[in-house]
């Protein structure tokens, strides 16, 4: 504050010398200095952002480095990415490694609620400020931006209940990898669910590994058992485009209801939506993420605050992508644009 | 014949049928004509993997790489035909990087005498890489409407069948063809049984071994564009999970020796058989994943041990190269 307040004393005095000094014909129309945003600009410039994905090279983790670069660059911030793909090691070495090196901010992406959880709090302590994207861990950072996983359980089961109203009231659910904490929260959202619902039948909760070729062997076997199937929970567009060709191959488009979620990305969601083989995606659109966390991060650097002093969550809002705005142009986004 | 005479391929074949009679009691829904085809085509493409691979190993060799075969040209296709080249053209892109890729591994193992696992394990890796850093934008490739037509190779039906099974079946009748009844055939089991023995008798064993490995990407490359076409995208990320283990499995579990010169197709559609037949009615009864995993690994110590007891070790039998 003091420092803005000597800068804004000096830019006035300057003014006034200014004035002074030409032979300005009038005092005519002037402008007004706003306060702050010199400070803002100066606490952001030559600051780093470092970013630690569980993988780059696929939809979310690009969309949301792609975002974080549009938005905070042209301030002068650089944006760099560790990226360990997949490997929980890598992670938490790069993570370590970039203790030391001390950027202003870590953007983490977790692969799961425990690994990187001390190490977070370390950085914390040591000056940076941690925001946790879409997975988070054990340890509560300055900032949280992500889905509801829950939230996503409840809503995407909330369909497939409605749309088993008049039918078999036999669902299925394909679930991610037993290890991820999104796809068991997810699950418990179902269950809360499920449990209000006592005239569904769950025939088969499997665990499809994120892998869209295990998700459509599992689908094809359970809609062989069980033709009269009328809906299947999904826990990831990515995967769930395998369990819905299982569905399109038994010529049951349409019959069997297919609820799912992901980022929103245009050929992943939409494309699918709109040719029928999903029937709900829940998108937590991606560049709305990235603006999220470049917002946290431009509030966290420009308040001074000290890191882990101030805890927040920024949960995302959900798109519900039917065949209703699947259309739009706006509804979902596509990487090749956001990179422009 | 003896009781110490029944080979891996008897154990396996009798699990098989014993796991099958149970499921088909006391599963309903199990023995169904419609079930069975799932249960086959479900593991078509591990099948179509398991063929590539017994092309290898009979000549006592092993391709790790088979998984990046599968994943990376097949997503080429994908990825050119999205960037706006025609169908054709991105396929004979594909089949020549599939080519290139064969003949490196060939010519590493047969000429540079690296041994077979590191080779292709490097392969696999620069391959995998290539892929997903310079030719795809995203792990998993996404179909364009330019393909239409093409999912047939996954989701088309020929006759009540389903197009995977079909192409699994062409696959083992032309590996079948060209192991019992060609002369190259006949060199790859003499190259696996004794390459130096083989190499006496005045077989050309380096161009086998290069041939060899060229029809394993090849065919690799088949069964990724049947993946491909059967989930409308290529997942190019399966290059990191544990299909190949699941490929050695069905090659090992169906009697194919790692030491070479032993076993054929039949060995392959055993093994794919007894997998196939384990995932569908553990999928019917909803098992838990852990749970699959527990007696997946018990039914394969059964096998092994089993093999064990009945055809025991000695200097004889143990051969060099035996894993």
């Amino acid at each position: 504050m003091k420092r803005a307040f000597w800068s804004l004393l000096k830019s006035a005095a300057c003014a006034l010398g200014l004035i002074a000094v030409a032979s300005v014909p009038a005092l005519a129309q002037k402008g007004l200095e706003e306060p702050f945003q010199a400070p803002f600009k100066a606490a952001l410039e030559g600051k780093t952002v470092a970013f630690v994905p569980v993988a780059m090279n696929f939809d979310l983790t690009e969309g949301w480095f792609a975002e974080l670069k549009k938005d905070l660059e042209p301030y002068g911030v650089k944006v760099v990415v560790r990226d360990p793909n997949w490997s929980t090691d890598a992670g938490a070495q790069a993570v370590t490694t970039l203790i030391s090196e001390k950027p202003a901010v870590m953007v983490i992406h977790n692969p799961d609620v425990q690994t990187y959880a001390k190490l977070l709090q370390r950085a914390e302590n040591d000056g940076i400020y941690v925001i946790q994207i879409n997975m988070g861990s054990n340890y509560r950072s300055s900032g949280f931006v992500g889905a509801n996983w829950i939230e996503i359980g409840e809503r995407d089961t909330e369909a497939v209940v409605k749309s088993c109203e008049g039918k078999s009231n036999k669902i299925a659910i394909v679930q991610g990898a037993l290890s991820a904490a999104a796809s068991a929260y997810t699950l418990k959202g179902v269950e809360n669910v499920l449990a209000k619902h006592p005239e569904i039948k769950v025939v088969s909760s499997q665990a499809a590994d994120w892998d869209a070729a295990k998700a459509k062997a599992v689908t094809q076997t359970v809609l062989k058992q069980n033709p009269d199937l009328c809906g299947i929970v999904g826990f990831w567009d990515g995967m769930d485009i395998g369990t819905a060709a299982a569905v399109k191959e038994a010529g049951l488009t349409g019959k069997v209801f297919v609820a799912t979620s992901g980022g929103g990305e245009r050929k992943g969601a939409c494309d699918l939506v709109k040719s029928g083989g999903f029937d709900l995606d829940l998108s937590y659109d991606v560049p709305t993420q990235g603006e999220q966390m470049a917002g946290m991060i431009k509030w966290l650097i420009s308040s001074g605050v000290k890191p882990g002093s101030v805890k927040g969550s920024d949960y995302t809002t959900l798109i519900p992508i039917t065949a209703a705005n699947a259309s739009n142009d706006t509804t979902c986004w596509n990487l090749g644009d956001l990179k422009k | 014949m003896a009781l110490g005479r029944i080979g891996q391929q008897g154990i396996v074949f009798a699990i098989f049928a014993a796991l099958f009679a149970v499921f088909a009691i006391t599963l309903h829904g199990f023995a169904t004509p419609e079930n069975m085809l799932t249960l086959l085509q479900n593991v078509a493409v591990l099948g179509i993997l398991g063929l590539a691979m017994a092309i290898v190993v009979i000549g006592r060799g092993i391709d790790i790489s088979l998984i990046a075969a599968l994943a990376v040209p097949p997503g080429l296709v994908l990825q050119m035909v999205q960037d706006g080249y025609s169908f054709g053209v991105s396929l004979l892109a594909a089949l020549a990087l599939t080519l290139v890729f064969g003949l490196v591994n060939g010519w590493l193992i047969a000429y540079a005498e690296v041994p077979s696992l590191f080779a292709t394990l490097a392969t696999g890796l620069f391959m995998a890489g290539l892929g997903q850093s310079v030719l795809f934008k995203l792990d998993v490739v996404q179909w364009s409407p330019a393909l239409g037509g093409f999912e047939r190779l996954g989701q088309g039906v020929i006759l009540g069948v389903p197009m995977p099974i079909v192409v699994f079946a062409i696959a083992c009748g032309c590996v079948a063809f060209l192991l019992r009844r060609t002369r190259v055939g006949a060199y790859i089991y003499a190259i696996g049984d004794n390459p130096y023995g083989a190499r006496v008798t005045g077989i050309p064993t380096r161009p086998i071994i290069v041939l060899q490995y060229v029809l394993a990407a090849l065919i690799g490359c088949l069964a990724g564009l049947v993946l491909a076409a059967s989930v409308n995208s290529m997942p190019t990320r399966i290059f990191n999970s544990t299909l190949i283990y699941d490929v050695i499995l069905v090659v090992v579990l169906g009697g194919i020796g790692l030491s070479g010169g032993r076993g054929g197709v039949l060995n392959v559609v055993i093994g794919t058989l007894l997998i196939g037949t384990m995932l569908n009615g553990m999928t019917i009864m909803d098992v838990s994943y852990s749970g699959q995993n527990l007696v997946k690994g018990m039914v394969l110590l059964v096998a092994v041990i089993a093999d064990s007891f009945l055809n025991p070790r000695n200097e004889e039998t143990a051969q060099q190269g035996d894993i």
